[in-house]
């Protein structure tokens, strides 16, 4: 996503200057976290479920080179060709490689954030292949030509008037018709024709299980099944942290995953794909693009037990009232501040300081990823690779000078009172970011190390 | 049992009261306290802006301070827990690990430690309380509404002993301020609407006062409440927990 180079902070201000917009925002996912809490707090085996599932991915990322060869023989035994793919050019170019054999050059596609992670959309396109997005609220963000602001919900970001305007101008609807369920049925019947003429489907994978060489592929609206069922080309695209080792393990899975997402207790549909039907080819492409690097990082190696929820974006407090394209990246909020500096450290260097570490996140993770302490992490290692603002490190080691002497603090500490009670004007003022809507604290006559002093003098 | 008061730099600066009352609380109960004077900062605004490496003057003076006593008390949920991740020290490893298992936030020490039952404090207001984030969750000061579990609050426990105190009820109970460190300058329009919204949930609830075991969201969002004119206070728990008010 192009954004001119502005960092987190300075998309959050440009979101920020519509704040009835924000409070909308805000509202919306939080609605979504409640309904999370409702679902959670239904089951209580709820923190059992969670520790296991943690246990779960704790062994699959210990041992994932041999679930991934095993999964690789039952699904080729199954009929399904596997692709194996180094990073996001190499999965765009085997994608093109297959469709081109094909002779197929409009497809549909469900949701698959590893293909936005790859920005598998522009490259097809420069190919002169047409994709349609078949998820409602990505077919939404598609036609408006932006990319997706959540990664469960692409155009949460989008009010129902204008997605209406969009609908008007892209699929003849009635001008001013904003009615949601007006809009799906007319989305259902441009999608439809779609699905019946398109000769490939491209689908995400939520789950590939090693034991048996099949794959889950969990959506609400149908619409993955829509597209690979009427296809004669499957192509299931796939980050290799998507294993698990047993079928059985989805008992765990699907419990916690809709209820994570959107408080539904499970997604309306879970399909697996096992193999091709008669007359039908069936791929995946594994694709590492950095998770063996992040595999590599002992701080990091957890983020890969990511299971796409998006309950830490719901439940951030930033997030909700910055949006989701101030992170200007394919996944956003606090899952996405911990992914993205592994893949590009000097463009995301924003993302770990775009957050209090409140550490609501790892709360409702339902994989138990300690997102606020990695995000604490990420913020050591960017300023040890040098990628802070000088201003900043200037301003820090003069802090250190002051904070590591006594003397020198409580000297500090006396003139920057002075300051404030007898010169305010130099304090108060559009350079200080904090008088821009807050007071200062007022000063008092003394510290309390000063009273102390005056009132202890036996100590 | 001794107790070494550790008060947060931004609390000696500008909250003395808050400190005042930690101070006079404490011996109230009967502990002996006190105040080792060349304390400056636990080294977290450095720490949580990425610069943990630049701490080590703050940790060692920090161990200079405060390891000869058997607790470390101090009002600030915030402070605590970054000493009690994060302070270190090569050449006293095992002097910083006694001081990381022996400091206490102010309302965890009290009930965990002192184990108080009663308390004889007046303060016949409407109070809202914030849940400050690194106390609850780092801390676990009180349960955390995102986890499936029983339950309970430390710092409620204690205000539930003050005479005449009527709490209010909060449509997001604990929900983060936005002052966050260096994040409240850096971040400065997210964390400036985050306050607003905590705000006017406790205005909303008809509070009075907005109190907290960490001063720095007080600092946040009194800055937002006077912008906005409005009379609704800031103040410390140790300063109701120690009010006298009829």
């Amino acid at each position: 996503m192009s954004t001119g180079a502005k960092d987190h902070a300075q998309l959050s201000d440009i979101f920020n200057k519509d704040e009835a917009r924000v409070d909308w925002h805000d509202e919306t996912l939080w609605f979504v976290r409640a309904k999370r809490d409702k679902a959670a707090n239904s089951l209580p085996e709820w923190e059992a479920l969670r520790e296991t599932a943690s246990q779960i991915k704790d062994n699959v990322l210990s041992n994932l080179h041999d679930y991934l060869l095993q999964f690789e023989a039952n699904a080729e035994k199954n009929g399904i060709k596997v692709h194996w793919a180094a990073n996001g050019e190499e999965h765009n170019k085997i994608v093109h490689s297959i469709l081109k054999e094909s002779g197929v050059n409009r497809i549909v596609k469900s949701k698959s954030m590893l293909t936005e992670e790859c920005h598998l959309n522009d490259y097809l396109h420069k190919n002169d292949i047409e994709v349609i997005d078949t998820d409602l609220g990505e077919r939404i963000v598609q036609l408006a030509e932006e990319p997706p602001s959540h990664i469960v919900l692409p155009c949460i970001h989008k009010k129902k008037e204008e997605i209406g305007d969009l609908f008007h101008k892209h699929l003849g609807t009635p001008e001013g018709a904003s009615d949601p369920v007006f809009l799906t049925a007319a989305a259902r019947d441009h999608l439809r024709e779609k699905f019946i003429t398109r000769k490939a489907a491209i689908t995400g994978v939520n789950f590939a299980i090693a034991e048996t060489g099949e794959f889950v592929v969990c959506t609400n609206e149908g619409n993955a099944d829509m597209g690979a069922h009427l296809a004669d080309v499957h192509i299931a695209c796939m980050g290799i942290e998507k294993i698990v080792p047993l079928r059985k393990h989805l008992s765990v899975f699907l419990r916690i995953l809709t209820r994570s997402a959107t408080g539904q207790p499970i997604t309306t549909y879970s399909s697996h794909f096992k193999k091709p039907r008669p007359g039908q080819t069936m791929h995946i492409v594994l694709v590492d693009n950095g998770r063996t690097t992040q595999l590599g990082r002992e701080d990091f190696r957890n983020s890969l037990k990511c299971i796409r929820c998006a309950a830490c974006m719901n439940t951030c407090p930033v997030y909700r009232r910055s949006g989701g394209h101030s992170y200007h990246t394919a996944i956003a909020g606090p899952i996405g501040s911990i992914l993205a500096p592994n893949l590009d450290m000097k463009n995301y260097a924003d993302l770990p300081f775009a957050s209090t570490l409140c550490g609501s996140c790892s709360n409702v993770c339902p994989v138990k990823i300690n997102i606020h302490e990695q995000l604490y992490k990420w913020r050591q290692v960017i300023v040890k690779e040098g990628y802070a603002d000088p201003k900043k490190a200037m301003a820090m080691k003069a802090m250190d000078f002051t904070l590591s002497n006594p003397s020198i603090y409580k000297f500090a500490g006396k003139a920057g009172r002075w300051v404030l009670k007898h010169a305010p004007f130099t304090v108060n003022n559009k350079l200080n970011l904090w008088y821009k809507h807050r007071e200062m604290p007022e000063s008092p006559k003394q510290s309390f190390g000063e009273w102390y002093k005056q009132n202890n003098k036996n100590d | 049992m001794t107790v070494g008061l550790f008060i947060p730099c931004y609390i000696d600066q500008f909250y003395p009261n808050a400190a005042i009352a930690t101070l006079t609380l404490l011996k109230k109960l009967g502990v002996d306290v006190v105040y080792p004077t060349k304390q400056t900062c636990c080294g977290q605004p450095m720490a949580n802006s990425g610069f943990e490496h630049l701490t080590q003057g703050c940790n060692d003076l920090f161990i200079e301070n405060f390891s000869e006593f058997d607790y470390v008390v101090s009002p600030s949920g915030s402070c605590v827990l970054h000493i009690k991740d994060h302070l270190h020290a090569d050449k006293a490893e095992d002097k910083a690990l006694g001081i990381r298992k022996k400091i206490y936030e102010l309302t965890e020490f009290l009930t965990d430690v002192l184990k108080v039952e009663k308390l004889t404090a007046s303060f016949p207001h409407k109070v809202g309380v914030h849940q400050s984030c690194h106390g609850q969750r780092g801390l676990m000061l009180a349960q955390m509404s995102e986890l499936v579990e029983a339950p309970f609050s430390k710092p409620l426990h204690l205000l539930n002993m003050v005479q005449g105190l009527e709490l209010i009820n909060l449509k997001r109970p604990d929900e983060c301020c936005g002052f966050g460190g260096t994040f409240c300058v850096a971040e400065e329009a997210v964390s400036v609407k985050m306050g607003k919204d905590r705000v006017a949930d406790h205005l909303n609830g008809g509070a009075e006062y907005i109190t907290a075991a960490d001063m720095s969201c007080l600092m946040h969002m009194e800055g937002i409440l006077r912008r906005q004119n409005s009379n609704v206070k800031v103040i410390h728990i140790a300063e109701i927990l120690n009010a006298q008010e009829f």
